[in-house]
C-alpha cells in the first residue's frame, strides 16, 4: 500500500500523532483504511503514553517477580502480599504535563486518576505520596502553589491522607515541572481485583461522571514536547471533582463485597477507548462490543469521537455477571452515582462501537493494545558532565555558616510549610507522619506497619543516568530501612526528555539498566510504574532523567519502628557506614560553589545491602533508638535534622578526617550507604560488635543533649539557630 | 451506651471515629445514613470531618437539609448529646443549632497539624474527664474552620461560658500566635445554652491511641461515656 493510496493526509495523521508508517501497519492489518474514528482510537492507545512503544522493549529488563508479588506490571497497579492475608496495592504515575499548563488541575487529577487506579484493584487506597520538581524559587512559585494546592484540595477531600514525597528545585524544571503521584491501598489478598473482561455476554457498566468533551485527545498532548501552543490545550487538560470520587471509591467499596463483579477499571488516558480495549486485551480472544448512544453525556451534540476519546475524569468501566446489572446499579444509587449498562464483553477479539443500530468502529483488540510498532532509537553518550578538581576547591572557611545555608536550600529545608497543607492523619493510621526518611501507616487491627517513601536524586541521574538510578533504588531502600521496615517493591516513574534525541534515549536505556542492576541486587521487584517522555520545551531546555523510585516496607509489629529525631539524652550517635570524598553533584557544591559538576557518589551495592542488614538486625535486636539515612546535603545536616526532628542537641569531639577523606567531603559529602543512629549507651558495645560482624564501618560521634549541635572547636549552632534556617528555606508559605 | 456516627457520601472522618467508639473505647456503634431519618436509639449522635457533599457551595450548606439532620435537630431539643467534629460543628452552625460560622482560614491555606486547646468548661458531658483548665493536645484538619460571629453573639457566648475549646501554647495561655486559623477569641469549639451540642474544630478521634502521636482526645469519648453511665444510674 503507497502513503498516496490513503484518504488521510498529513495533517490528520499529526493531529492524532501517528507517523506514516505507522498508519501503514494499520492499512494493512485492517486490509482497509481507518475510519477517523478509528484513526482518532489507535491514534491515542499508539500514542507514547499508552503503548510505551520506546521503552517497552527496554523494560522488560527490569526484575517484576518476587515470591511476595501478587500481581506485577500490566494491570492498574502491583501488588504485594504482606504475609498476613494483606495485600498492598500500590501504583505511581506522572502528571506532567498538565500540571505545567494548569498547575491546580494538572496535579488534582494526578491525584484522582492514582486513586482510581488502586481503587480498580479492590484496594482502599490508605495513602497518598508526591514526588515534585520545579524550577528555582521564586520564578517558579506560580507551578509550585498551584500544585501544592491541587494535591491538597484533591486529597484533603476525598479523605486520604497524604504522608510523602519529595520536592526539588532545579533549573531543568522550569518550563516542564515534574508531578508524580503515589497511591498506596490496601485489600485481602484474596480479594484482588484484575481488570480482566472476562465472560462471553457479561455487562459492561460506566459508572461515575457524565462523559464530555474535556481532554479529548490528553494522552497525545502527553506524548509531545510542550511548546508555544501548550497553552492553548488547557481544554486538554480536565478538571477534578473530588466529592464525586469519594462516591465513587465508596461505592468500588461495597462493589467488591458482592459476587457481581468480575472486574473494574479506570478511565484515564484515553478515556474509554483504552479502558475498554485493555480490559478485553488482558484476556485471550476476547472483545466488547459499546454502544455510545448510551453513554451519559454532559453536552448536547457529542460525536461517538468525542465520546470514545473523552477523558472526562471521576469514570469507572465495570464489569458485571449478566443478570446482576440490577444490584450493582443499587450500589451506585446509594451513592447518588450514575450508571449505565453500555455494552458486553464478546469472544470475536475485536472492539466493536455503535452508535444506536449503526456501527461506527469495529478494530482488532490486540491491534488496539499491542499493535503499536515498537520504536527501536539509537542512543548515543552525552556530552560527559564538567569534571570536578577538588584539589581546586578551597575548605569551607565557617562551618556553621556553611551549615545555615545548606539547611535553608530549598532543596534540603523544611517541608513542614508544605506538609501541613495535606491532610496526613485522616484515617487514623499514620504512625509515622511525613517529614522524616518514610511514612508509615499501621494495618488496622494488626501490629504491622507499611512505610512507604519516593526518591530520587535527578542530579546524580543528570551526570551519570546509571549510576543515578541505581542511588535512587538504594536511596529510596535507605528511607524504608531508617524505620525499622523490610524493603517490599517497587513502583517507578520514569521521567525523561524527548528520546528521539539519541542522547535522551541513550539516558532511556542507561537508566533502565540502573534500576535493573540496583533491583535486582537489592531483590526489589518493580511491581508497576509509568514512563513519561518529551519532558522538555519549546526552548530546548530538557529535564534531568529523572527516575522517580516509590518503594513500600514493611515491619511486622510497628511498636519496634525508628524515627530519625533523637529521642532521649544522653545516647551515643554513631555514623554507621564509610565516607568518601563524594562531593560530585552535592548540595555543597550547589549552594557554595554554584556547580552541578562531578561524578555522583560511588555506590557498592553489596555494602549498602551489608549496611541496610545490620540497621535491621540492630533495630530488630532493639539496640538503637533512631535511625535516619545520612545522604543529600550529607553527615552535618543529617546530624542537625536528628536534632530538629528531636528537638534534642548533640554534642561532640571535632571530626578530623583521616586522609584521603577530606573536610568538606566529610561534612558535606553525600556517601551513600550511610546511617545516623542513636543507641542507649548500654547497648553500644554490641552494636559496635554487631557493625564489626557484618564488616560495617561504625564511628562515634558524640552525645545526645543541650539545645545545640556541637562538634568541639569546629561548630556549635543552637537549635534555634538552626531551626529559623531550616524552617525558612522556601519563603513562606507555599 | 451507643454512639451514633452520621455518615454523608462526603464524610470521612466517619470510619475514624467508628474506630475509637468501637475499638478504643468498647462502646456501641451505629451508623447513620443521610438519608435516613431514623436515629436508632442512639445516645449520643457525632457529626464526623469530611466534606459532607463536596462543600463546593459553602460548608456544610447543604448538608443542613439532609433527612437525618431534621431527627437530629428534634434530638437535640429533646436534650440528646448531639457532637459536631470539624465538618460537623460546620453543619452545626449551618443548621441553626450553634450560633455563628466557620469561615475561610486567615492562612488562606488548609491546615493540618497539632494544636493546644485549653479546656473552659468540665462541667459538661463532653468534658467531665478533663481537668479544669487542661491543656490537650489534638490535631486539626480544616480550610475553613476560623470561627465568626457578630460582636453582641460573640459577647453572649462568653457571658454563657460557651466557649469550651480555645487555641493555647503549651503552658494554656491564649496567645494570638498560637491561633492556626484566624478564630476570634481563638474559639476551637463552643457548647449551646443548654450543654447537649458540642461542636469543635479539632479532631479528638486522631488522638486516641498512643500509636498515632497522643491519647488526649480519648478523654472527651470517655466523658460522655461516663456522663451517659451517671445518667443510667442516676
Amino acid at each position: 500500500m503507497r502513503l498516496e493510496d490513503r484518504d488521510v493526509d498529513e495533517r490528520r495523521l499529526r493531529e492524532v500523532a501517528l507517523t506514516a508508517d505507522e498508519y501503514r501497519v494499520i492499512v494493512e492489518a485492517l486490509k482497509r483504511p481507518p475510519n477517523d474514528l478509528e484513526l482518532g482510537m489507535l491514534g491515542v492507545l499508539w500514542s507514547e503514553h499508552c503503548s510505551y512503544k520506546t521503552s517497552k522493549a527496554l523494560l522488560r529488563r527490569l526484575p517484576t517477580s518476587g515470591p511476595a508479588v501478587l500481581q506485577g506490571p500490566g494491570e492498574n497497579a502491583g501488588a504485594v502480599s504482606l504475609g498476613n492475608g494483606w495485600a498492598v496495592v500500590f501504583k505511581i504515575e506522572s502528571h506532567n504535563h498538565p500540571s505545567a499548563i494548569e498547575p491546580y488541575q494538572g496535579a488534582a487529577t494526578g491525584v484522582g486518576g492514582i486513586l482510581r487506579d488502586v481503587i480498580a484493584m479492590g484496594a482502599r487506597p490508605i495513602a497518598l505520596l508526591d514526588s515534585l520538581r520545579f524550577g528555582p524559587l521564586p520564578e517558579s512559585r506560580h507551578h509550585f502553589e498551584g500544585v501544592v494546592a491541587g494535591i491538597g484540595g484533591y486529597g484533603n477531600c476525598i479523605g486520604v491522607p497524604t504522608v510523602g514525597g519529595e520536592v526539588y528545585f532545579e533549573d531543568c524544571y522550569a518550563q516542564n515541572p515534574l508531578v508524580n503521584a503515589m497511591c498506596v491501598g490496601l485489600v485481602r489478598a484474596n480479594d484482588l481485583m484484575r481488570a480482566r473482561a472476562e465472560g462471553t455476554g457479561n455487562k459492561l457498566l460506566l459508572v461515575g461522571a457524565d462523559t464530555g468533551r474535556d481532554g479529548i485527545h490528553g494522552a497525545a498532548f502527553a506524548s509531545l514536547e510542550l511548546d508555544e501552543d501548550s497553552s492553548q490545550r488547557r481544554p486538554a487538560v480536565q478538571v477534578g471533582n473530588p466529592f464525586l470520587e469519594k462516591c465513587l471509591l465508596e461505592a468500588c467499596m461495597d462493589l467488591s463485597l458482592t459476587d457481581a463483579v468480575v472486574a473494574i477499571q479506570d478511565l484515564g488516558a484515553a478515556g474509554l477507548t483504552s479502558s475498554v480495549a485493555e480490559c478485553a486485551g488482558r484476556v485471550l480472544g476476547a472483545g466488547a462490543r459499546i454502544d455510545v448512544s448510551r453513554v451519559p453525556r454532559r453536552e448536547r451534540g457529542m460525536t461517538p469521537y468525542d465520546v470514545m476519546l473523552s477523558e472526562s475524569q471521576e469514570r469507572m468501566l465495570v464489569v458485571v455477571r449478566r443478570g446482576r446489572e440490577a444490584d450493582i446499579e443499587r450500589i451506585f444509587e446509594t451513592w447518588d452515582l450514575t450508571s449505565a449498562v453500555i455494552g458486553e464483553v464478546t469472544d470475536d477479539g475485536h472492539l466493536t462501537v455503535m452508535d444506536h443500530m449503526e456501527q461506527v468502529a469495529r478494530l482488532p483488540v490486540q491491534l488496539l493494545t499491542e499493535g503499536a510498532p515498537l520504536r527501536r532509537l539509537i542512543g548515543l553518550p552525552p556530552e560527559p558532565a564538567p569534571a570536578l578538581d577538588l584539589d581546586a576547591m578551597p575548605p569551607p572557611a565557617d562551618i556553621g555558616s556553611v551549615l545555615l545555608r545548606m539547611l535553608g536550600s530549598p532543596n534540603l529545608c523544611s517541608r513542614r510549610p508544605i506538609i501541613r497543607r495535606y491532610d496526613h492523619m485522616v484515617g487514623d493510621a499514620t504512625v509515622i507522619p511525613p517529614g522524616g526518611d518514610a511514612a508509615m501507616l499501621r494495618v488496622k487491627g494488626t501490629k504491622v506497619g507499611i512505610a512507604m517513601t519516593t526518591s530520587c536524586n535527578s542530579r546524580y541521574c543528570h551526570l551519570d543516568a546509571n549510576l543515578g538510578a541505581q542511588l535512587a533504588v538504594a536511596e529510596a531502600a535507605r528511607n524504608i530501612i531508617a524505620t525499622g521496615a523490610q524493603p517490599l517493591a517497587i513502583t517507578d516513574c520514569l521521567n525523561l526528555a524527548n528520546p528521539d534525541r539519541p542522547e535522551v534515549y541513550w539516558q532511556l536505556e542507561e537508566t533502565v539498566s540502573g534500576l535493573a542492576q540496583a533491583c535486582r541486587s537489592l531483590d526489589l521487584p518493580i511491581v508497576s510504574g509509568n514512563v513519561s517522555l518529551y519532558n522538555e520545551s519549546a526552548g530546548g531546555a530538557a529535564i534531568y532523567p529523572t527516575p522517580v523510585i516509590g518503594m513500600v516496607g514493611q515491619i511486622d509489629d510497628y511498636d519496634r519502628r525508628l524515627q530519625a529525631g533523637f529521642k532521649h539524652e544522653g545516647d551515643f550517635v554513631l555514623l554507621i557506614g564509610s565516607s568518601h570524598n563524594d562531593l560530585g553533584g552535592s548540595e555543597y557544591l550547589k549552594v557554595e560553589h554554584g556547580m552541578v559538576a562531578g561524578r555522583p557518589p560511588e555506590l557498592d551495592l553489596a555494602r549498602e545491602r551489608a549496611v541496610g542488614k545490620l540497621i535491621l538486625t540492630a533495630a530488630g535486636a532493639g539496640f538503637i533508638k533512631t535511625a535516619h539515612d545520612c545522604s543529600d546535603g550529607g553527615l552535618l545536616v543529617a546530624l542537625a535534622e536528628c536534632c530538629l526532628l528531636g528537638g534534642i542537641g548533640m554534642r561532640g569531639p571535632a571530626l578530623n578526617p583521616e586522609p584521603p577523606l577530606r573536610l568538606d567531603a566529610a561534612f558535606f559529602g553525600e556517601s551513600p550507604s550511610r546511617f545516623i543512629v542513636s543507641a542507649p549507651s548500654r547497648a553500644t558495645p554490641e552494636l559496635q560488635s554487631l557493625a564489626r560482624r557484618h564488616h560495617v564501618e561504625i564511628a562515634l560521634l558524640g552525645m545526645t543533649g543541650g539545645d545545640a549541635l556541637e562538634l568541639e572547636g569546629q561548630l556549635k549552632l543552637t537549635l534555634q539557630e538552626m531551626r529559623d534556617a531550616w524552617e525558612g528555606g522556601l519563603g513562606g508559605p507555599a | 451506651m451507643k454512639f451514633g456516627v452520621v455518615v454523608f457520601p462526603g464524610t470521612w472522618s466517619d470510619r475514624d471515629c467508628g474506630w475509637v467508639v468501637d475499638q478504643v473505647l468498647g462502646a456501641h456503634l451505629q451508623y447513620l445514613w443521610h438519608k435516613d431519618a431514623d436515629l436508632k436509639g442512639c445516645d449520643c449522635i457525632i457529626l464526623p470531618g469530611g466534606f459532607a457533599y463536596g462543600d463546593y457551595l459553602r460548608t456544610g450548606a447543604i448538608a443542613r437539609f439532609a433527612p437525618v439532620m431534621e431527627s437530629i435537630g428534634e434530638f437535640a431539643d429533646r436534650g440528646g448529646l448531639v457532637w459536631g467534629i470539624c465538618n460537623g460543628f460546620q453543619i452545626l452552625c449551618e443548621s441553626g443549632l450553634l450560633p455563628g460560622a466557620l469561615i475561610r482560614n486567615s492562612s488562606l491555606e488548609y491546615r493540618c497539624e497539632w494544636t493546644n486547646l485549653v479546656v473552659e468548661r468540665t462541667d459538661l458531658p463532653f468534658t467531665s474527664q478533663c481537668d479544669e483548665r487542661e491543656v490537650l493536645r489534638v490535631p486539626i484538619s480544616h480550610g475553613e474552620g476560623s470561627y465568626f460571629a457578630d460582636p453582641a453573639t460573640l459577647s453572649r457566648l462568653e457571658q454563657n461560658g460557651q466557649v469550651v475549646f480555645r487555641y493555647c501554647d503549651v503552658e494554656g495561655r491564649v496567645r494570638p500566635n498560637a491561633n492556626p486559623n484566624g478564630s476570634l477569641h481563638n474559639i476551637a469549639g463552643i457548647v449551646n445554652s443548654r450543654g447537649n451540642v458540642l461542636g469543635m474544630m479539632p479532631h479528638p478521634e486522631r488522638c486516641a491511641e498512643a500509636e498515632l502521636g497522643g491519647t488526649d482526645g480519648l478523654k472527651l469519648f470517655r466523658s460522655v461515656m461516663h456522663s451517659a453511665a451517671e445518667i443510667l444510674t442516676a
